[in-house]
């Protein structure tokens, strides 16, 4: 066998704290090495050109580069080396960057642990073996979980590109958090305007089959061939007879149901459906206020459906669909505003969320688009707009920024003077953070052409005083550039409260195989280069669930995930990756072990001539493992990772 | 309450002088109420506010000299009615809870203290060891008419890591109390803002306005008395409230009483055990209009 050895200089990444020369030098050293060099970027083009005439010219059999993460730069190399003619698993990295010249500063240690590192990898190597792929059919469809504007976008081209696409919706119409704005920054445009026809396009394309007012159950399956269980919650209406005529929200006598889709701020009845533009325009019931739930008499909305649609009696029910590719469109939650005690969040009804706000300021709200406040519905004058409420805070473990609460802030406060000419807007902040394209020119907008008074500074406190004329809160904070405490007395308090993710996130993201952060925030596969991808392939992420983002970044990024789906579907066959577990049927005595360790359900029991014997089905293992390190007779090796090739490594780094 | 509630007790200086009344209604209700209170023999100040401020280990040795005491008295629990002296033994334990800190603060005692002892406010103990339901019970005189504004002081439950009582921005401990006592709880929305605590010396200015701002609140929330749980608060609020009228010309008469001296009264304890005429806004008119109301609208 005749190997060769790339050492790379990684600019100054590598080559500051490690003599790649050297490295190379006692790589020529090693069995089997037929070559060795040290390269300035053995990922740029003439670096992987060098890799490939080598190959050529010296009749390689295998290359290690001893470079970066293998997570980075691995499939980059196994392309050079399959272009220089070998197969692509004949290559062995060893990762002299982030384990070696990053994490120490002195050279000698360091070049000796790279040299060490390479050897494990000469070593490794030397028991490599030629790996072939095996190619499956792909189900051309695609799931969308979550029918936000991000889902709603990611649905619309997957469908314009031709895929059947399942959109999963877990409240009982689409629209998600936009559908509750009243307009949008920096345009100051309608938010159901420009939202309300891509949900109609939603309703009226034949490609999309929608599920709302239903949650993922289940998901098995893998790239290509997703098997997804959708629990389909009981709405206690047949949808399927429901026209949305809305004769039973005017005649149910429970008024005072919690009202999701205005925040709080409205009541609705027990019957409803939660705005006019509601997609599909389909009445759920909500038995925790429905009087024939509660008490078991009442009736009156099965008495005035005229298509006779009520169904007390309904259950769950639970349908399978197959997909190919599944789009996580989740969104986000705000930050429960009731942690900041002394906002007194919750115990004054003056201090709103700005969502709530958002909702009085809506001609489809509550007020019907009148400011009106909460404890007396008299319209406020003074307003205080409190920013950074649940982001940038530790001390609430929100450190993060949600980054779009400047924005609607300045987009609130412009709207107040329009609403209410009269009033005064103040805003206390932190600092202003309005990177997108015109969101500092808008933000200038309200202060300047608007009037919005921005004091930097954190509120420490708010309470109610009383004040003939009517009450007035009393928001004590500091203004920073002043250098003294401030007082203002508030007809109004907004909250710009920030995004945290959404609830049960770390849940789906469980039935997904997929990683989430200590927020539960989805993680992408890579922060700046693989952005709407996740580490499981066929998954991919748009829209808030990734972490806080704005209607342009989600759309954009919704769009973005359908081209990957499109991508992925170009082709009509997939391969997988051969590095699997194989069963080595002679030594499998069938004890089943394997079986129950399996986190992917990949091996099952097979009858061969008689005795039970583990198979792995090949399209489902990950190739994590766990199977191999589990099986007491050794009979199960991981393709690429056996055993021998583990002790090859061991042995190596023992004798050096 | 199943056993019976016994504690070490640590009056504070302030209970000997300024507070006097609030250490003995505090003594009377608890013996009312079956509570035992077991004198520190030999107990030395806290440290009280400016010890602190000088020196960690120092401060911690005052107050676990006397917690040392109570250790080696076998008890468990002390209990002290002074926020001020709570805050300096609850921050000398949570301190004393780094080996190297106790080992600094042992050098300097005579004997070791082994941390062993926890410190409650007597407003802790009511609530939580002995229970507003529980004390609702024992009401003889029950204080309906009376609108009251609880206030608890900045330090009571504060920093919230330290005290582990209550919620640091909105208690409710002293409003529970009230309510179980019968009094028309007002929802106090200044209840944890400082008073201006010791600047009554350097800076009476500070403290004009900051208790100036309380008397106001509880003013305009229609308060006949302000419920106070803190010596100092309360002497800043009730002694100088003529001072304080006269900085911001305002002409408030609002008594400030210790939620004990109310405890008391509810618990029909003669006057004379509760120090009501150690006060210096007199609060017996106000008090005898306010509670006979309701006996009177009971008789119309």
């Amino acid at each position: 066998m005749k190997i060769g050895v790339f050492v790379c200089h990684c600019g100054s990444n590598i080559e500051a704290t490690v003599d790649t020369a050297a490295v190379a030098e006692a790589a020529r050293s090693y069995p089997d090495v037929a070559f060795a060099t040290d390269v300035m970027y053995a990922c740029s083009e003439p670096g992987q050109d060098a890799i490939i005439d080598t190959v050529r010219g010296k009749g390689l059999d295998g290359v290690v580069v001893a470079s970066c993460s293998p997570r980075m730069h691995e499939p980059t190399f196994r392309r050079a080396v399959e272009r220089a003619g070998l197969n692509r698993y004949m290559l062995e990295m060893a990762n002299i960057r982030e384990h070696v010249s990053w994490i120490g500063k002195n050279r000698e240690a360091n070049t000796n642990k790279a040299a060490e590192l390479v050897r494990l990898a000469v070593e490794k190597l030397r028991q490599d073996r030629a790996l072939f792929p095996k190619s499956f059919e792909v189900t051309k469809r695609v799931l969308v979980i979550g029918g936000g504007v991000a889902g709603i976008q990611a649905a619309l081209d997957c469908a314009e590109g031709g895929l059947d696409v399942v959109l999963v919706e877990k409240s009982s119409t689409i629209g998600g958090k936009m559908a509750k704005l009243d307009k949008t920054f920096p345009t100051v445009d309608c938010s159901s305007c420009i939202l309300g026809p891509k949900m109609v396009d939603v309703s009226q394309n034949d490609k999309i089959s929608l599920y709302a007012y239903s949650e993922i159950e289940e998901i098995g399956g893998y790239v290509g061939n997703f098997e997804v269980k959708i629990r389909k919650k009981a709405a206690y209406v047949d949808w399927s007879l429901c026209t949305g005529c809305g004769l039973c929200m005017e005649k149910c006598p429970s008024k005072k149901s919690h009202d999701a889709f205005n925040e709080g701020v409205g009541q609705t009845t027990a019957i409803n459906i939660p705005f006019p533009q509601a997609i599909p325009k389909k009445a759920v019931i909500d038995p925790k206020f429905c009087r024939q739930f509660i008490k078991g008499k009442c009736g009156v909305c099965a008495k005035v459906c005229p298509s006779g649609a009520i169904r007390y009696d309904m259950e769950d029910e639970i349908v399978t669909e197959k997909v190919g590719a599944i789009v996580a469109a989740t969104g986000y939650d705000l930050f429960d505003y009731t942690k900041y005690g002394e906002y007194g969040g919750g115990r004054y009804p003056d201090v709103i969320t700005s969502l709530q706000y958002e909702r009085l300021l809506s001609a489809s709200g509550p007020t019907g688009g009148h400011i009106k406040r909460p404890s007396d519905g008299k319209e406020p004058k003074n307003i205080v707009f409190i920013q950074c409420v649940g982001s940038r805070d530790k001390s609430v473990d929100r450190p993060y920024c949600t980054g779009f609460c400047c924005m609607y802030t300045a987009k609130q406060a412009i709207l107040t003077k329009d609403h209410l000419p009269e009033s005064q807007s103040y805003v206390f902040y932190m600092d202003i953070r309005a990177p997108g394209k015109l969101y500092d020119e808008f933000t200038r907008r309200a202060m300047e052409e608007y009037g919005a008074r921005y004091v930097r500074g954190r509120v420490s406190m708010i309470y109610p005083k009383k004040k003939e004329g009517g009450d007035v809160l009393v928001v004590r904070g500091v203004d920073t550039l002043l250098g003294q405490q401030v007082e203002v007395e508030a007809d109004l308090v907004v909250l710009a409260v920030g995004a945290e993710a959404a609830k049960g996130s770390p849940q789906l993201a469980e039935k997904l195989r997929i990683s989430y952060d200590k927020y539960g925030f989805f993680m992408e596969s890579h922060v700046k280069l693989r952005p709407v991808e996740t580490n499981t392939a066929g998954v991919y992420l748009a829209g808030s669930c990734q972490g806080p983002k704005d209607i342009p970044s989600s759309v954009g990024q919704g769009s973005a995930a359908a081209s990957k789906v499109l991508g992925l579907f170009s082709k009509d066959k997939l391969e997988s990756d051969p590095q699997i577990s194989q069963v080595d049927i002679k030594r499998c005595v069938g004890c089943g072990k394997c079986i129950a360790t399996c986190p992917f359900g990949a091996i099952k029991s097979v009858d061969f001539r008689g005795e039970p014997k583990a198979e792995v089905i090949e399209t489902v293992c990950q190739g994590c493992g766990i199977c191999t390190s589990t099986c007491p007779q050794g009979a199960i090796q991981l393709s690429h990772f056996t055993d021998n090739q583990i002790l090859a490594e061991v042995n190596a780094l023992c004798q050096s | 309450m199943s056993q019976a509630l016994s504690y070490a007790y640590y009056p504070g200086c302030s209970g000997m002088g300024t507070s006097k009344e609030y250490d003995q209604s505090t003594r009377a209700v608890c013996k009312a109420l079956g509570i035992t209170l077991i004198d520190i023999e030999d107990w030395s100040c806290c440290g009280s506010t400016p010890a602190h401020t000088v020196d960690h280990v120092l401060s911690a040795a005052l107050s676990a000299r006397n917690l040392a005491k109570i250790e080696s008295m076998g008890q468990k629990t002390a209990v002290t009615p002074c926020p001020s002296c709570l805050t300096n033994l609850r921050t000398a334990s949570h301190r004393m809870a780094k080996e190297a800190f106790k080992e600094k603060v042992n050098a300097l005692l005579d004997a070791p203290y082994d941390n062993t002892v926890d410190t409650k406010s007597v407003l802790q103990v009511l609530v939580e060891d002995l229970g507003a339901e529980e004390l609702a019970k024992r009401v003889v005189k029950p204080l309906s008419g009376l609108k009251v504004a609880p206030y608890y002081g900045c330090i009571m439950n504060r920093p919230p890591e330290v005290m582990e009582f209550d919620d640091p921005e909105n208690p409710m401990a002293l409003d529970d109390i009230l309510a179980a006592l019968g009094a028309e709880v007002l929802p106090f929305p200044l209840k944890v803002e400082c008073c201006g605590a010791s600047y009554g010396v350097a800076r009476k200015d500070i403290v004009a306005k900051l208790s100036g701002k309380l008397l106001g609140a509880a003013a305009g929330l229609g308060a006949d008395v302000i419920v106070a749980a803190c010596p100092l608060c309360q002497m800043n609020l009730d002694l100088r409230q003529e001072q304080i009228n006269q900085a911001n010309g305002t002409h408030y008469h609002m008594p400030v009483l210790y939620y004990t001296q109310l405890m008391g009264l509810a618990l029909g304890l003669p006057e004379r055990q509760l120090g009501l005429d150690k006060l210096c806004v007199d609060p017996r008119a106000i008090l005898r209009a306010a509670l006979n109301k309701p006996a009177k609208a009971a008789n119309d």
